[in-house]
């Protein structure tokens, strides 16, 4: 079908895209790589030197590190699992005859609006609040103690806040997909007998599951790098409770300003990010070549 | 749409076209706390004496401000003429070369009138290299109608013992009030200064005289013990996550019976707009143990000019407008003495109308007893009393602040708190190379 | 079944779907609420629902402390700047890709995918360099090329899949025609790729809009855009969640407009082709 002109065609126009793409990722890249074998301090200039991997050792030997990694892994799978179970859930619920569905649509999509920073001072500060948040007033009504969220359960109320901006999404992409679901195929199911849940089982999930897959690839991108709700809520603790990789990367070179430490976990995110990547791309591949 | 896009990009050429053509325009980066705001509204006096200068203000979070900062002037970036910056970075970029020398301000704008412990902390090799915009010391502030209803009486000076059967004696968690609420937010800014300042009191220190990191001692422990039982005592919940700010709002609103904290905070609690108690509040310098060291600490927010401005003359009229005599004075007449920035001057103490202001002499006692130099009981190699002054603190007293923290919110325990803290930062001087 | 089910199981569902409707919006709601509030009241325990005197305060403070119209234009121009350039590159890019599959498309989709998951922290020094070096610091431009470039592949991406929908034999049947490449695209690729088009272009301006890392980071008076304007709210002195709230809702309220107006066009594209 493609003749040659088209293919040269084709090549020519991808590569404006392709080109400033590599020069984005590779220009920044080989900086921070060469950076991160120097001992390079933003507030000692000129006196970088050579030291080979000894960032990449420090940073690695962090007891820090392997916190940081299981929590980006546990926030990340976290948002995924409220955005996903509640999208669908909400999906399902939007799909049924209603009054006012336009509404209430809008309603439910609105957090998606607001930026990262805002609603985390929002949540923080009003909400979760041990003294003066709504969450402290409620439970003093009911006569509990108020519970402090961002000592007690910090990585959890920073999963919950950031479910709470992806959730839109994740309902919007479903919702679309559930829309286009064979109604006919699920009357013939009903008049088959075949019980609610199972209908769901065997024909609305599998309708779902591309869809499914392309918000797990979207807001995995997107969470790997959460960084803006933990800045403003915990700072990444109490201790390293709710550090991830991007936090403590940030917390190298911006905090500590070593900008060599800080671009050898640079590099490791990156790594890491690749490979997450490279799992994703594979589940996504499957499912979307079908 | 299409014409949307043609309308954008129109948009897009004119607002770059709208290059600075017109007078010098400064560029002024300040944090958002409320005495830099007020500032903010009263430029028009300085514009009116000053109609060929313009200000563009970048007003940020204190943390934000400091990345922003710190990051510019290391890579010379030059986005701004006029920088907020504090007694902790003032000596290490002075040394560095960053700042320009504010030696040649005028002879009326009386630099010897500035407190000579704050000018000292900006003064390297005989350079001012940053004009102080307010002075703090830290010092006990407490509500008099609960330490009476305790049957307690605050001494002027009172000691670490004094305050922990104060704070539990006044808690009264029924009604939420709380005995004590100290700094539990980590940050070198935030609870690493807090407990620095305090541990001093303790007689402990964060390095030897070979930068050892010390927090094994038992000075240390004694720090830390003490300060999470009184705040699991006699603190507000939610303690961890509460700095300045959060405790300012927790006293203003009449939920702590004390709070040691930023002197400057005293004029915020007495000021009746903002605060519900501002009637019964009490002040005392920052306890001690006897030990000769007592725990306040020494902070100046100061205004200072990089070193890669052009407009460095016109930058230099706004830093001695914003921190003159007259702006004081200016300030005085608008909003009342209370409002004053304080802690800078020596002529403001000695203004009869500002020694009716019920914090100005408590604020100058606390400032005047802080010694940068000597900080600890034991000799130390830096200087700085709630901080060390090398670049690496920031970043060292950051994560060890974590540490308390958790410590704090009860995740893990003093002992473990301490021994992270001893490891986080010996690794940090092994890779900076001050030890082996 | 009856009516009278139907109608019941349509009262149920339409209360069970307002009632957490209302709870994932009341953050937002409480907020403006909270705007309209005197700082006692904002904190005022039990918490005011409607009994409070509502006050225009924070408002004026938050406008006289900060230039609100310069930051608002800033986010505007930024966010629709770098969409629109986003969007020339792509549709090129994305139309070969869909139309011309290579053996390589999808390595160099996903690879362009996973260029987003660059850590934005760990690069931002060279930037910062590179952008001094260049004289981009602070400027709308340096924010436009950022923010395209970061945003592209999610672009791109949007595109392809929505391409992909379209019918190949369409195209052929324009290029029997002897339409050129660029009519091809003009007039039979462009008009079915609208509402593709114009959802991509939409979630890239919420994208932009609420990129918080590059554009503080780069920006300090004349390019700041609004996430600048509530950096220097997040932790002010004193009593603030009235004046947090103005601020925010300052912040969201044209974001939210506008996604509130342009839903439809948003959700018929946002299938990233995960509808067959």
């Amino acid at each position: 079908m493609a003749t040659d002109h088209s293919r040269v065609a084709a090549r020519f126009m991808i590569s404006p895209a392709v080109l400033l793409l590599l020069g984005w990722m590779i220009v920044p890249l080989s900086m921070t790589l060469y950076f991160s074998f120097l001992d390079y301090n933003l507030l000692s200039p000129g006196m970088e030197q050579w030291i080979g991997l000894m960032n990449y050792e420090f940073f690695l030997t962090d007891p820090a590190f392997f916190e940081a990694l299981f929590n980006t892994f546990l926030l990340v799978f976290g948002v995924l699992l409220i955005t996903i179970v509640g999208g669908v859930g909400l999906a399902l619920l939007l799909d049924q005859p209603m009054w006012g569905q336009g509404i209430v649509r809008i309603l439910v999509i609105a957090p998606f609006f607001v930026m990262p920073t805002v609603s985390a001072l929002v949540w923080k500060n009003m909400f979760m609040n041990p003294v003066n948040g709504l969450f402290a007033h409620a439970a003093k009504t009911l006569g509990l103690a108020p519970f402090d969220f961002f000592a007690q359960a910090p990585l959890f109320s920073i999963i919950i806040i950031v479910a709470w901006q992806w959730l839109p999404f994740a309902t919007l992409i479903l919702l679309t997909a559930l829309q286009s679901l064979d109604q006919e195929q699920l009357e013939a199911a009903k008049m088959d007998g075949a019980p609610k849940l199972s209908r769901f089982f065997y024909i609305v999930l599998p309708h779902l599951s591309r869809a499914i897959t392309v918000v797990i690839l979207i807001q995995t991108i997107f969470l790997l790098s959460i960084f803006a709700e933990i800045l403003v809520t915990t700072n990444g603790g109490p201790g390293y409770a709710s550090t991830n990789i991007t936090y403590l990367v940030y917390a190298q070179s911006l905090l500590q300003f070593d900008v060599g430490g800080g671009s050898a976990g640079g590099i490791v995110a990156v790594v890491l990010a690749n490979i997450a990547a490279i799992f994703l791309m594979r589940m996504i591949g499957k499912n979307l070549e079908a | 749409m299409k014409h949307l896009v043609s309308a954008l990009a129109g948009a897009i050429a004119v607002s770059m076209a709208a290059a600075p053509v017109l007078a010098d325009k400064l560029t002024i980066a300040t944090v958002n706390n409320g005495d830099m705001v007020r500032m903010q509204k009263l430029t028009d006096d300085f514009t009116a004496k000053h109609p060929d200068i313009e200000l563009e203000w970048v007003t940020l979070e204190e943390n934000v401000l400091r990345q922003r900062v710190t990051t510019d002037v290391a890579t010379k970036g030059g986005q701004y003429d006029v920088m907020t910056i504090g007694t902790y970075e003032v000596p290490i970029w002075g040394k560095k070369g960053w700042l320009v020398s504010l030696n040649d301000l005028p002879a009326s704008y009386d630099v010897g009138d500035i407190l000579p412990a704050i000018r000292s902390g900006l003064t390297v090799d005989g350079n001012l290299y940053a004009a102080p915009f307010y002075g703090e010391s830290s010092m006990v502030m407490y509500r008099t109608d609960l330490m009476e209803k305790a049957g307690l009486e605050m001494p002027e000076a009172p000691t670490w013992d004094f305050i922990g059967k104060a704070a539990r004696a006044m808690t009264d968690r029924e009604n939420e009030i709380y005995g004590v609420c100290l700094r539990g937010k980590a940050g070198w800014g935030e609870n690493a200064a807090f407990l620095t300042a305090t541990a001093n009191s303790f007689g402990a220190k964060w390095f030897d005289m070979d930068w050892q990191p010390q927090f094994t001692g038992e000075a240390w422990k004694k720090t830390l013990s003490y300060y999470i039982d009184l705040m699991n005592d006699a603190g507000p919940p939610g303690a961890s996550s509460n700095g300045f700010n959060e405790n300012l709002a927790l006293f203003q609103s009449g939920k702590c019976g004390m709070w040691i904290d930023a002197t400057v905070a005293a004029s915020f609690v007495t000021n009746s707009n903002d605060s519900a108690v501002a009637d019964k509040v009490g002040f005392a310098l920052a306890p001690d143990n006897g030990l000769g060291k007592r725990g306040n600490w020494l902070w100046a927010w100061s205004l200072a000019i990089p070193a890669g401005t052009k407009q460095a003359e016109s930058a230099k009229k706004f830093v001695a407008w914003a921190t003159s005599k007259e702006y004081l004075e200016l300030v005085a007449s608008k909003e009342g003495w209370a409002n004053v920035p304080p802690g800078t001057r020596a002529s403001l103490y000695a203004n009869p109308e500002y020694a009716k202001v019920p914090f100005a002499k408590m604020t100058l006692d606390s400032i005047n007893s802080a010694d940068p130099t000597k900080p600890t009981v034991d000799p130390v190699p830096y200087v700085g009393i709630q901080f060390v002054a090398i670049p690496e603190f920031q970043g060292i007293a950051t994560a060890v602040g974590q540490q308390f923290s958790a410590a704090l919110a009860g995740n893990i325990t003093v002992d473990q708190a301490l021994a992270n803290a001893q490891r986080i930062t010996e690794r940090a001087m092994k890779k900076a190379r001050y030890i082996k | 079944m009856s009516r009278t089910a139907i109608d019941y199981h349509k009262v149920l569902m339409t209360g069970l779907a307002w009632g957490i409707g209302l709870m994932i919006f009341f953050p937002i709601l409480w907020t403006i609420m909270t705007s309209f509030k005197t700082e006692a009241d904002a904190i005022a325990s039990p918490p005011l629902f409607l009994g409070f005197d509502w006050t225009l305060e924070n408002y004026s403070e938050v406008q006289e402390r900060s230039n609100y119209f310069r930051h608002f234009w800033n986010s505007v121009v930024v966010s629709f700047g770098s969409t629109f350039l986003g969007l020339l590159i792509a549709i090129p890019a994305a139309w070969a890709m869909a139309f011309v599959p290579a053996k390589r498309t999808k390595d160099v989709l996903m690879w362009m995918l996973s260029t987003k998951m660059l850590p934005p922290v760990g690069v931002l020094i060279p930037i910062y360099l590179l952008f001094r070096d260049t004289g981009l610091l602070d400027t709308l431009t340096g924010l436009v090329l950022v923010l395209t470039l970061i945003n592209l592949p999610i672009i791109i991406w949007m595109l392809y899949t929505y391409f992909k929908e379209i019918p190949g034999e369409i195209l052929e049947a324009a290029r029997m025609d002897g339409a050129t490449l660029w009519a091809e695209i003009a007039h039979v690729l462009t008009p079915m790729a609208v509402p593709g088009i114009a959802s991509t272009l939409l979630l890239n301006v919420i994208l932009a809009w609420n990129e918080a890392f590059w554009t503080l980071n780069l920006t300090a008076a004349k390019a700041a855009p609004l996430t600048a304007f509530i950096a220097s709210y997040s932790s002010p002195e004193g009593l603030f969640y009235a004046k947090l709230s103005a601020a925010s809702t300052m912040a969201i309220a044209p974001i939210l407009i506008m996604g509130w107006f342009s839903q439809k066009q948003l959700v018929r594209g946002l299938t990233f082709g995960a509808v067959k």
